[in-house]
This record gives structure tokens, C-alpha cells and sequence, in this order.
């Protein structure tokens, strides 16, 4: 590009901004507390990541040290790496779904009821501490509720340890992530439903729609793209940062490490260990993981209804 | 049962699948209200039933004694309870009403106006919600201490004005809003400020409730992070407090179970009223084109 050429860019640009500038100003208070307080920590974590910093002694840069160390040196983070990708390959799709789902049943109900019925599928992330419910019932002796059900039926001949065992660690924390996953997401569906303008499912009887799966393909779903793509953002992000059910249900750190996730590891070298520069390698990584989850989540929702 | 599924024009719909669809929806009802079965019910229960084992899910005798005791620990508190009851409101108040009004007013520039620069500041506020608290926790303190907001409301409530998702829920939002809307908003010579308040924040209503559930559950429980940044007694919150008590052991059981539900009070209530009005003002949301 030449520079007259761009000369006469950034003339356009400066103009278009001086005709718009009462957007900046709408913006600015949001925009001056999102960079002190979430933006500037994070580009400040990304390059702590790349030091050594135990929080006494200044920051001394090492370079891709960490990151080095992360795959080639530590077993622990492979393991954490490989728990974390399972568990969210497998109750991201299915809480995503389960939100919409019952977003989309919940609101065919008339108010009264609706209102109830949301309050209650809601009710796990309200409820502060749930995890103590699930301790009774995974609890390891006969008198936990899923031992002695499995027993007096038969099922079993004595109590299974399941918050210790390896076999069932993971697969316990997946069912209770998907209970509390009727949250946030869950919510933003039922919003956006409500903002459907009803008159499209007029005009879709009119133009063939038969049935009640050919609305929805049809004609909710890409009425509610914006949501569907905010509850992937936020089901992602929650599926990947699993860690306060797993530290309060099988311990931290877990029998044999089974349990271990990779925020599971990075509170370990940040607020046991101290070692920031490091833990901040590993949120990197997390985020990198994270980041390529929701493009390819992206792309794929642009197919909605299609 | 058909009465049950009135609403709307029931076009495209079977009874059956109907029916079907809603014993569905019961029995998965069933199964995630069981907390808050349980919660009511220990808050309820007599010491000897709440140490039972097997516990019970719900209550035999039912008794206020646990909200008793939990009255006496307050009664010889240093610090008066109302106190940190005006503290816990204060923080979620300010907090939630600064939060709703902030984070809309960014947002509608970025879902309906076409400034220069729209495109990279929404993908940087998306890339923020991918990155996980636990570690920017450090260089967090670190702004907080230099602003000179330790042991002050502010510590919280400031950085609750900027949360990420409550901007994203509510550019998603407006996004739906007819831009022909906004045209009529204009042409009849609002400023933009104007078409902001007197016609776009009208119109999301229901995102803003959502907006506000997000918020007050979020500050109502702020304790563990207030804890952090507010050290003087008069300052804290009744989450703080509670967790206070908690840690009394195992004589505390009780109270402790009767401290759970008054906690949950309160987002519960803010849940349903906003419910509520989420229904209402949908028939009067003027989003059609």
C-alpha cells in the first residue's frame, strides 16, 4: 500500500470515528474497568508465563521454558491434559444440548407453571453447596445411598469406595458437572426463546413447517443463533475450568492423580507451590485449548438451520 | 393435561409427544430439585435427626431451634449482624444497578452501531470469558492495591461493573433488535443516548433481568473474594460471616444448615420476581419488525 494511499485510510477512518464518537463515549466506562480489571491481568499472566516469578523475588524471563517443562517434564499435566480433554469432549456436547433442551420444553409451558419449573431446573447453581448431596449418595461405605442401593438389590456384595476409586472418580465428576450444568446458558436460552417473535411460527405453518422438530430446525433455532453462540462460549469455558468439584468431591489432590484437571494443576503450582510463572504457562495452555474448542464451535453453529 | 400446554398458537403440536415431553420434564424436575428439598429440610431438622446416618431427606420433627442458635452467636458478635447485612445489600445494590447500566450501554454501541474498531473490541471482551480467574487472581491485587481500593467496597463492586458476561449476554441481545426500530428512533431526532435508554434498554428488559440474576447471585456470594481485599470486621459481608460460623465445627451443624437457606433466600427471590417479569414484559417488547 502506498502512503498516500494510506494517508487517505486513516483519513476515512479518523472521520468515521469523529461521526461516531458518542459510541466511544457509551463505551468507555465499561471499557476503562474491563481493561483494568480483566484485560490488563491476563496480558500481564500471559507474560508472567514466559518468567520465573515466586512472587518474593522479581520475574526473571526464561522463555518457552515452562511451556517446555509442561509437556516434556511433567507426567502429572499429561495426565491433567488428558482428564480435562475427556471430560469436556464429553459433558460439553451433552450439557450444551441438555440446556437448550430444556430451555426450549420449559418454555412451552404456560407462565405459572414455567416459572416453577425454571426455578427448579435451576436450582443445583443456585443452591450454594450441593456437592454435600452427592457426597451422601457416592458416599464409601454401605450406608451411602448408591452402595446401599447396588447391595440391597443385589447388585454388589460390599460398598464400593467410589470417591477413591480410579475407575469411578471421573465418571462420578461428569454426572455431577452435567447436574449443575443447567446454568448460565440455561438461563440466556430462556431469554432468548422469549424474544422468538411469534409470528414467524405463523409464517412457517403457512409455508409447510409440519411438526414441532421442523419449527425448531427452522425457525427457533436460527431466531436464537446469538444465544446458542453466547451458551457455547460460557458451556466451553465451564467444561474445560472443571476443578472446585473435583477438589470437593474426591479430594485435592485426587487418589493417583485420576481426578486431576488442568485448573486442578494450575491452582496447585499457584497457590500451594507459588510458582506463577509456571502456573501461568499452564492457564495459557488452557486458554489456547480453549480458544480453538470455540472456533470450531463457531463454525459449526453458523450451520444452524441451514 | 391439554390445558396445561395452552399457550401460544398450538400449531405443529401433538397431545401425545405433549404428555410425553412433560412427564420427561417432571422427572428430570424431580431429580435436580433435590437439593433444595434437602436444604430446606436440614435447616429444619433437630440435632438428632440432622446427624442420622443414613440421612434423611426430609424432616420428621420439624424445629426453629437451629435459627435460635444461630440468633445467640449473633447476639454476642462484636461487630452488630445488621451490619454486615447493610454491607452484603450495599455491595450487591450498587453493584448489580452500576453493572446492568455499564455493561448496556457498551453494548449497544457494539451490537447495532458500526463504529471503527467494533469487531476487535468484542473478540478481545469474548477472548477474556476463555481465560481462567485462578491466575490473573495475583496481578489483580496487585491493580487493586495500587488504586488504592484495599478494604474498601470498592474492591468488589468495581471490577463487578466490568464483568465479561453480562456485556456478551446483552450484545447478543440487542443484536436482535430491528435496526428499522432504531431508524424510527432517529429520525424522530433522539440522540443516540436517547435512542439507548428510551428505546433499546426498553426492549431488552428480559436480558437485563437475566443480566441482574447473574449479578446478585454473583455479589451475594462475593465472600471469598471480598475476604481478600476487605480486612476491617465493619466492612464484611454475611457471607463471610456464615463461613465464620461454619468453621465452628461440629456443634454448629445446625445452625449452619439454617444459615445454607437464609442464604438462598435471597437469590431465589430476586430469581422469581425477575421470572416473573421476564413473562410480563414480553407482550409488550415491541421486537417485532
Amino acid at each position: 500500500m502506498s502512503a498516500s494511499h494510506l494517508k487517505e485510510r486513516v483519513r476515512l477512518v479518523w472521520r468515521d470515528m469523529k461521526k461516531y464518537k458518542h459510541a466511544y463515549v457509551l463505551l468507555a466506562p465499561y471499557f476503562i474497568i474491563f481493561l483494568t480489571f480483566t484485560a490488563f491481568p491476563v496480558l500481564m499472566s500471559v507474560a508472567l508465563s514466559f518468567t520465573n516469578f515466586n512472587m518474593l523475588q522479581s520475574p526473571e524471563w526464561v522463555g518457552w521454558s515452562n511451556y517446555a517443562k509442561l509437556f516434556v517434564n511433567d507426567d502429572i499435566f499429561l495426565i491433567s491434559l488428558k482428564n480435562t480433554l475427556l471430560f469436556a469432549a464429553i459433558t460439553g456436547p451433552i450439557s450444551y444440548m441438555a440446556c437448550f433442551l430444556f430451555a426450549w420444553l420449559v418454555n412451552e409451558l404456560p407462565p405459572k407453571i414455567r416459572a416453577i419449573m425454571t426455578l427448579i431446573l435451576y436450582a443445583p447453581s443456585i443452591s450454594g453447596n450441593t456437592y454435600l448431596i452427592w457426597q451422601l449418595i457416592f458416599s464409601g461405605d454401605s450406608y451411602g445411598f448408591a452402595n446401599s442401593f447396588l447391595m440391597n438389590w443385589g447388585f454388589s456384595l460390599e460398598p464400593i469406595q467410589w470417591l477413591q476409586d480410579t475407575k469411578y472418580m471421573l465418571v462420578i465428576l461428569m454426572i455431577v458437572q452435567l447436574w449443575l450444568s443447567l446454568g448460565t446458558a440455561f438461563l440466556a436460552f430462556i431469554a432468548g426463546l422469549q424474544n422468538v417473535d411469534p409470528t414467524l411460527y405463523e409464517a412457517g405453518a403457512i409455508d409447510g413447517v409440519r411438526n414441532r422438530w421442523q419449527e425448531l430446525w427452522f425457525i427457533t433455532l436460527p431466531a436464537m443463533r446469538p444465544q446458542l453462540l453466547f451458551g457455547a462460549v460460557i458451556q466451553i469455558a465451564s467444561s474445560f475450568a472443571v476443578a472446585e468439584i473435583s477438589m470437593n468431591l474426591v479430594g485435592f489432590p485426587s487418589v493417583d492423580y485420576a481426578a486431576n484437571t488442568i485448573v486442578t494443576h494450575l491452582i496447585d503450582y499457584g497457590t500451594i507451590r507459588f510458582e506463577m510463572g509456571y502456573s501461568s504457562a499452564i492457564a495459557t495452555v488452557l486458554f489456547a485449548i480453549m480458544l480453538l474448542t470455540n472456533l470450531i464451535t463457531q463454525r459449526l453453529l453458523r450451520k444452524v438451520g441451514e | 393435561m391439554k390445558a396445561i400446554f395452552h399457550i401460544r398458537k398450538r400449531i405443529n403440536r401433538s397431545w401425545l409427544v405433549d404428555m410425553l415431553l412433560f412427564f420427561l420434564l417432571c422427572g428430570v424436575a424431580c431429580f435436580m430439585g433435590l437439593p433444595l428439598v434437602f436444604t430446606i429440610s436440614n435447616a429444619f431438622k433437630p440435632i438428632d435427626e440432622i446427624f442420622l446416618f443414613p440421612p434423611r431427606l426430609l424432616v420428621h420433627h420439624p424445629t426453629w431451634n437451629n435459627f435460635f442458635a444461630l440468633k445467640d452467636i449473633f447476639a454476642d458478635s462484636w461487630v452488630p449482624f445488621s451490619r454486615y447485612v447493610f454491607n452484603t445489600f450495599f455491595i450487591a445494590i450498587i453493584g448489580t444497578v452500576g453493572h446492568v447500566i455499564i455493561a448496556s450501554a457498551a453494548a449497544y454501541p457494539l451490537a447495532k452501531i458500526k463504529f471503527p474498531g467494533h469487531k476487535i473490541l468484542f473478540h478481545i471482551v469474548v477472548l477474556s470469558l476463555m481465560f481462567t480467574a485462578y491466575v490473573t487472581q495475583v496481578p489483580n491485587y496487585m491493580t487493586i492495591t495500587w488504586l488504592g481500593l484495599i478494604n474498601t467496597y470498592w474492591a468488589v463492586i468495581l471490577p463487578a461493573f466490568g464483568m465479561t458476561l453480562g456485556l456478551y449476554l446483552m450484545k447478543q441481545f440487542m443484536e436482535q433488535i430491528p435496526d428499522s426500530l432504531l431508524e424510527a428512533a432517529r429520525i424522530d431526532g433522539a440522540s443516540e443516548y436517547r435512542t439507548f435508554w428510551q428505546t433499546v434498554m426498553p426492549i431488552v428488559r428480559p436480558a437485563w433481568l437475566t443480566l441482574i440474576i447473574f449479578s446478585i447471585q454473583g455479589l451475594w456470594t462475593s465472600g471469598a473474594v471480598s475476604h481478600k481485599f476487605i480486612y476491617s470486621e465493619q466492612l464484611k459481608t454475611v457471607d463471610y460471616v456464615f463461613g465464620q460460623v461454619a468453621s465452628g465445627g461440629l456443634v454448629r451443624t445446625g445452625p449452619v444448615a439454617a444459615i445454607t437457606l437464609l442464604m438462598m433466600i435471597v437469590p431465589i427471590t430476586v430469581f422469581i420476581v425477575s421470572q416473573s417479569n421476564i413473562i410480563q414484559t414480553m407482550s409488550t417488547s415491541g421486537l417485532k419488525e
